[in-house]
This record gives C-alpha cells, structure tokens and sequence, in this order.
C-alpha cells in the first residue's frame, strides 16, 4: 500500500510538472500530427492498409521517443535524481511513476493521433486499438528504463534511441501484425508477453540504473 | 553514527580522495574545510550515500531515510510550490502530522507567505531556505550539508545558525563550508581536505 502511495505521489508530481511546464504534451500532439499531415500529402494516390499500419506505428513510436526523451529532464537539470534517490521509498517506484506518466501523455496523444490517422487513411478495428494499448504499455516500461539510463550520460539525446529503437523492434513486429492480420490473438498475446517480460526487468533492475 | 577508514574516490584516473579518516559520533559535530578541488563534495556525497568509494569502507549507522542531506543543488522541483514540494518529500519519507511540520518549518525559515509560489520564482536564498526545509523535514539522525550558508542573507544565516544550535547534541551534523569561523563554536571536530 506504501508502495502504492509513493508511486501516486512521483506520478503526481509528473503530472504537475507537464501542466505547469508543458513542455512534452504539446510537442508530442504537434510532431504527430505533423508526421499524417506529411504522409498525407507526400504519398501519392491511394495508400494501401498495410501501407499505412506501417506509417501508424512509425509515427507512435518516434511521438513516444519524443516524449521519452524529456521524461527525465526536470530530474537532469535540477539533479533531482539526488533528492528521490536518497528518499526512502522503493527506488522502482520512481521508474513505474515515470513510465505511469509517460504513458499518460502518450496516450494523451494518441487520443488526437488516432482519429487522425483514420481521417487521412484508413479506419481503425478493435485489434489496432487493442496494439495500441499494448505498445504503449511496453514502450514506456523500456523507454522510461533507457531513458533513466541514458539522462546521466554526455550523449543522452543520442543515447536514447540508439538503445530504445533496436528494444521497440519486437514491439513494431507484434502491434503491425496484430493490425494486418484477421487473427490477431497471437500477436496480441506477444505484445502482452513483451510487456510482461520487460516491466519484470526494467522494475526489478532499476535500482541499480540510480545507483552510482 | 558514521566512520571512514582510508577512504578513496577516484574518477576514472583522477583522484580526488585519498586515505581519508573520519569518526562523527551520534552527537557528533564536525566541520570539513578545504579548497575547492579538495573533494569536499565527493567526500559529502560518499558520506550522505549518494557515491561510493573507491577505496576504503565507510559505515554509517544511518538508514536512508536517517539522512538529510544538502548539496549545491537545492534538490526541489523549480515549477512546484514550496508546499508541494515539501509535501512530495513528506510523503516519501512517511513524516508523521506532515502538513504541521511542513508549516512549521516555512513558518520558521519565513517562507509561509510564499508557500504557494513556484520555486522558480523564488531568490536564491530563498530556495537555499527552502532546500534546509526539505532536509530537515524528516528529522534526520545524519546531517549531511554541503555549504549550507551559500545564498544566505545575514538573516537567513542566523537562522541556520540557530537552527543548528538546536540540533547540536542530538544529531550528528557533517558540515561541509569555507567559513569555518562562523561554525567553529558548534564543532566536535575538524576534517581539513588538501587539494
């Protein structure tokens, strides 16, 4: 229950943080929506289905790496990690706390991404939206885990996607085939085994990504 | 509370530690100077557990939540308020009747009237004032402080200066300054580092 309360109180914090700030939310909704916008324009005539699964997940997975790379700023430049690091909850609960809010704005996102993709292209089914929740779940458990990693280093900025892309591939694999094909559970249940996997680690091994 | 035998730190080939002894009871007061370069800080942060040596063994009879610990950062998120930040750390550290103390502490360090300000908008001693309420908020058994005067106003100054007047005696207070003399009365001790 402690637990529980404590990553309620970082995952406030967060929220705050973006609705004082606001500096990710708005960057996320306005580099998304210009990614359909541009495909919309750049592909000629009449883009297939499978076509445009593929630009979907493109543009979720760079609008979340956008997101993932401001999640641990207000921490780097007020060397805030000190403070929370030092507090004596336990330390994964700073890394759910994170991944909660990330997913948050991500989601927030989407919320506008969505319906314009299917404006621009094509509708969406139950399965998308049921990838969608999945991918989401996995990108921000192992961005927010890479991101901590990666905020303490000169090369952060670079850093961040050179170790979150090749980890999201197993993502982009699971939700683009849960999209495509009329028999989704597979992939579905994939996705759910990634998330899973993953939150496992990145939860029982961030304690020592904060430690020196 | 805290002892350190031949302690070391070294960053890659630089070495800015070496052989470092230091005893600080229970009740403890003990003032480390030096230059700066002399590791004043590292030896701080290796003591509050935020480093680890890279030689010698340090023991600290002190759990996490035992420490309070100040450094050049003042460790508060600058777009909150001074009451949500102290509430953020109250609630990490389960600080029992939280808000009294959270109010008793601004009350103290005058910072009530701005409770409801962000921090951005805050003067540096301000936020200096600030960050001694965010270490003192859980009633550490360890000070940790890292220039603690820094930014201060004379008035602030002799606020600290009470403040650990109070906690002398009962806390064990390592304190990290290039002002000796304004502490010199409260010490139990003196940790010269050289460059």
């Amino acid at each position: 229950m402690t637990y529980v309360r404590d990553v309620g109180a970082l995952a406030r914090k967060d929220l705050l943080l973006e609705l004082r700030a606001r500096d990710t939310l708005p960057a996320m909704l306005l580099f998304v929506a210009a990614i359909f916008v541009v495909f919309h324009f750049a592909l000629p005539g009449t883009p297939s289905k499978l076509e445009t699964t593929g630009f979907l997940w493109v543009a979720i997975l760079f609008t979340a790496l956008l997101g993932l790379g401001r999640a641990f700023v207000p921490e780097r430049e007020q060397r805030m990690m000190d403070g929370l690091v030092l507090a004596p909850c336990d330390r994964s609960a700073i890394w759910l706390a994170k991944s909660l809010a990330t997913l948050a704005f991500l989601a927030a996102a989407e919320v506008v991404a969505l319906p314009l993709y299917a404006l621009f292209f094509h509708g969406l089914d139950g399965a998308t939206v049921a990838a969608v929740i999945l991918a989401d779940l996995g990108i921000c458990a192992v961005g927010t885990f890479l991101g901590a990693m990666a905020v303490v280093t000169r090369a952060r900025d670079l850093l961040l996607p050179l170790l979150f892309l090749p980890l999201a591939m197993p993502i982009v694999v699971g939700a683009v085939g849960a999209s495509v094909v009329d028999s989704p559970g597979r992939y579905l249940g994939f996705l759910a085994l990634y998330d899973l996997l993953f939150a496992v680690v990145c939860w029982a091994s961030f304690e020592y990504v904060v430690a020196e | 509370m805290l002892t350190a035998r031949r302690l070391g730190k070294r960053y890659g080939e630089k070495r800015v530690l070496r052989g470092i002894e230091l005893a600080l009871p229970r009740d403890g007061f003990v003032v480390v100077t030096g230059p700066n370069g002399a590791g004043k800080t590292t030896l701080l942060r290796i003591c509050a557990g935020l480093a680890q040596p890279t030689e010698g063994t340090i023991e600290r009879d002190a759990a996490r939540e035992q420490v309070g610990y100040l450094g050049h950062e003042p460790l508060v998120y600058r777009e909150l308020t001074a009451l949500e930040n102290l509430e953020l750390y109250g609630r990490l550290y389960r600080v029992p009747e939280r808000r009294e103390r959270i109010g008793m502490l601004l009350e103290r360090f005058g910072l009530w009237e701005a409770r409801h300000d962000r921090v951005a908008s805050y003067s540096r001693g301000m936020t200096q004032r600030l960050a001694l309420c965010r270490v003192l908020l859980h009633e550490p058994r360890l000070l940790v402080l890292d220039e603690p005067y820094s930014a201060l106003d004379e008035a602030g100054a002799e606020l600290l200066d009470a403040q650990l007047a109070e906690l002398r005696g009962e806390r064990a207070c390592l304190v990290a300054t290039h002002d000796p003399a304004r502490i010199e009365p409260l010490a139990s001790g003196a940790l010269a580092l050289s460059a």
